[in-house]
């Protein structure tokens, strides 16, 4: 189907090369040649039936082996959760002085996760980085599954499960309203929404993609299916100025979410007075935290993709290499911040502040906290070779450690902070139930196959938009002007 | 239906009972570009170009202006804004006051974080609603569906489409219009009675 036509006749980014430069400038052109976003020179036909193929061709066998380990791990957490709403919230670890432990922490970690989804497709669309229309579509997806896992934590640890209505704003018959003061209802909003939100801007993003589908498959359920998710789309150029623009307004949006979603989350902490919680630092600290931890879901995630469905052209080194970035420079920030946190309860004179931070070092749960700084600022050094971005697997290797290390960083916050309070008499400990281990287990189930079960009936990459960073898409593009061009355009 | 079919190439003799448009193909991107700038500049109001992906600048090219979703945008985030002060001033101060920790009842600052989550949810509701409006969408059915050439408009193919609706229109000018501006494989198209 692939239209020879369309092929550029040559690679459009040897534009810049000039021909009376000295000879040693070759070299620094050369490094000032920009890395095309889609590498081998594809067409907008191939973009189109190589993506689409993902979804058109029959399920590969690893792809039933992946969903029937996934739909088993996540039963864990169905098994979990009946268990914890039949008999009540003393089935997991949690006692006086650790009154919050994994459940907060396992909330913190999967929101965090989704953080780095709109980073990518609202963020870096905003400041115009086309690199990361390759890769936004699986990161919004990534941010819905994991807030979808988030959610599962705030609803259930209430104990009683079904008064979780109680905080929607619903007139009642006992005429109770939620307290809007308290962080934990902005949690409720902020989580509801950002989850709404987010779904909405991938939806939208959908919609060409939809079309495209409809236009494509033969088989009637499916085209059925992606007509109804198109709404009918048909790209025409009134369609597309008034959609362009509502996905430039919503990328303001899910920006200004994505920012009060991490400042709420914080807020449940820093709001309080426990030592070890109560600091400003909180909000850039679970903002950072959140991204990195999310980049290196993402770079798990992409990784084997675009290995096993052969994307390597549109998922590309260089994307990699981005993601690897990222990584690096919130392992930064985060490493910063960990010194901040230490320089602050040194600095800040509070004797109970400064023995939270003693007891994250010596106390009983030390082992954590080496680990954590291990994995989240020694690891992603690596990172500063470009040899280990551009190696996918090893990258995907070395992403474990942090995302290991940020779940072990809400840990540390978490019930390094409760287990030992202002009264030596109720200090405590804190240790996991087998329930609380496998109602986490079980969420990587669940966010795995509802990964899967995407990747299968939705483009992976979104078609259109990477179709409209491709140098044919450039009506101004010197391809089409081969008589006018002087060498070095315009863009 | 079967004596006058809905899709009729330009030149084969026969026609639409009811004509809609009359469309050309175009083969890329820069080829497209400029027969919409003609198509402008010869007055057309009532047509539209159909493209695979977006084309910077072929709104410019068409004639069109500024997008409205950005105010409905502002509407949504406006009405977000009054809901959520409303709701917590409302419930909080008049119809549940409550003393937590001597905080008054009207505690603007505590009220902000989701006076500013409501007006984030309202704006993109109502901004996605907009553009699905302005869209015309959903849309069950389209005259140019008829056509088989046009499921290509979602994949290497680019159209201009002018309707007959148009008051420039004529089944002469129209066509050689669209034929002198490059396009291809130009064809009638009917809508149903």
């Amino acid at each position: 189907m692939a239209d020879n036509s369309l092929l550029p006749a040559e690679p459009a980014h040897t534009s810049v090369e000039r021909h009376d430069d000295p000879p040693e400038y070759a070299q620094a052109r050369q490094e000032l040649i920009r890395e095309p976003y889609v590498t081998n020179n594809r067409s907008a036909a191939w973009v189109g039936d190589h993506i689409a193929s993902v979804v058109q061709n029959p399920a590969p066998l690893w792809w039933w082996i992946a969903v029937s380990v996934a739909g088993g791990v996540a039963s864990l957490t169905g098994i979990g959760l009946i268990y914890l709403i039949t008999t009540g919230v003393g089935v997991w670890g949690e006692n006086n002085s650790a009154n919050w432990a994994w459940d907060i922490t396992n909330f913190v970690f999967w929101i965090g996760i989704g953080h780095a989804g709109t980073m990518i497709a609202a963020i870096l669309y905003l400041t115009r980085q086309k690199w990361a229309s390759g890769i936004n579509r699986a990161a919004e997806a990534m941010t819905i599954f994991a807030v979808m896992c988030a959610g599962i934590y705030p609803a259930v640890h209430v104990g009683r499960v079904w008064f979780a209505w109680y905080l929607a704003p619903i007139p009642n018959a006992n005429a109770i309203w939620p307290n809007f003061r308290s962080p934990l209802l902005w949690d409720v909003f902020a989580v509801s929404t950002y989850l709404s939100v987010s779904i909405m801007f991938w939806y939208v993003g959908l919609i060409p993609d939809a079309a495209a589908m409809r236009d494509r498959v033969k088989n009637k359920i499916g085209k059925y299916f992606y007509a109804v998710l198109c709404l009918g789309w048909r790209g025409s150029g009134r369609q597309w100025a008034n959609y362009e623009f509502c996905y430039l307004m919503l990328a303001g949006i899910a920006t200004l979410l994505v920012i009060t979603t991490c400042t709420v989350v914080s807020s449940d902490f820093s709001t309080s007075v426990i030592p070890g919680w109560h600091g400003t630092i909180f909000i850039p600290y679970f903002g950072v935290g959140a991204i990195y931890g999310g980049f290196c879901m993402l770079i798990i995630l992409l990784v084997p993709i675009r290995q096993y469905y052969k994307l390597q052209d549109l998922v590309t080194l260089r994307h990699i290499d981005m993601c690897c970035r990222y990584t690096l420079l919130m392992g930064l920030f985060v490493a910063y911040i960990y010194g901040m946190e230490f320089f602050i309860a040194y600095y800040g004179g509070s004797p109970n502040e400064r023995y939270t931070f003693y007891d994250r070092i010596r106390g009983p749960y030390w082992l954590t906290w080496y680990v954590m700084m291990f994995c989240n600022c020694v690891v992603p050094q690596l990172f500063w070779m470009k040899s280990v971005r551009r190696n996918p697997w090893l990258a995907f290797g070395i992403v474990l450690f942090p995302s290991v290390g940020m779940w072990l960083e809400r840990f540390v916050i978490i019930v390094s902070s409760v287990h030992r309070d202002f009264l030596p008499s109720s200090w405590g400990m804190f240790y996991p139930t087998w329930i609380d281990i496998i109602t986490f287990t079980g969420t990587f189930g669940v966010f795995f196959l509802m990964y899967l079960l995407f990747v299968r009936f939705i483009p992976v990459i979104a078609i259109s938009e990477v179709r409209s960073v491709l140098p044919e898409a450039n009506p101004h593009a010197a391809m089409y002007h081969k008589e006018s061009s002087t060498g070095a355009s315009h863009e | 239906m079967s004596e006058s079919p809905l899709v009729c190439p330009v030149g084969s003799g026969q026609m639409p009972k009811k004509l809609y448009a009359v469309a050309a193909e175009f083969g890329n991107p820069a080829e497209l570009y400029h027969a919409a700038e003609q198509v402008r500049d010869k007055g057309y109001k009532w047509w539209d170009t159909y493209t695979p992906f977006y084309i910077h600048g072929l709104d410019k090219a068409m004639g069109l202006g500024k997008s409205w979703v950005g105010k409905f945008t502002l509407a949504g985030g406006l009405l977000g804004l009054t809901v959520g002060f409303l709701l917590e001033t409302i419930s909080s101060v008049y119809v549940y006051p409550m003393d937590t920790q001597g905080k008054p009842y009207f505690s603007l600052p505590g009220f902000v974080p989701i006076m500013d989550l409501l007006t984030i949810l309202t704006s993109a509701i109502v901004s996605i609603t907009g553009m699905t409006m302005l869209c015309m969408l959903p849309r069950l059915h389209h005259p140019l569906w008829d056509w088989d050439a046009f499921t290509r408009a979602t994949h290497d193919k680019f159209f201009i489409v002018i309707e007959a609706n148009d008051p420039r229109f004529s089944e002469k000018t129209t066509v050689d219009l669209l034929r002198e501006i490059g396009g291809t494989n130009l064809t009638f198209i009917g809508d149903e009675e």
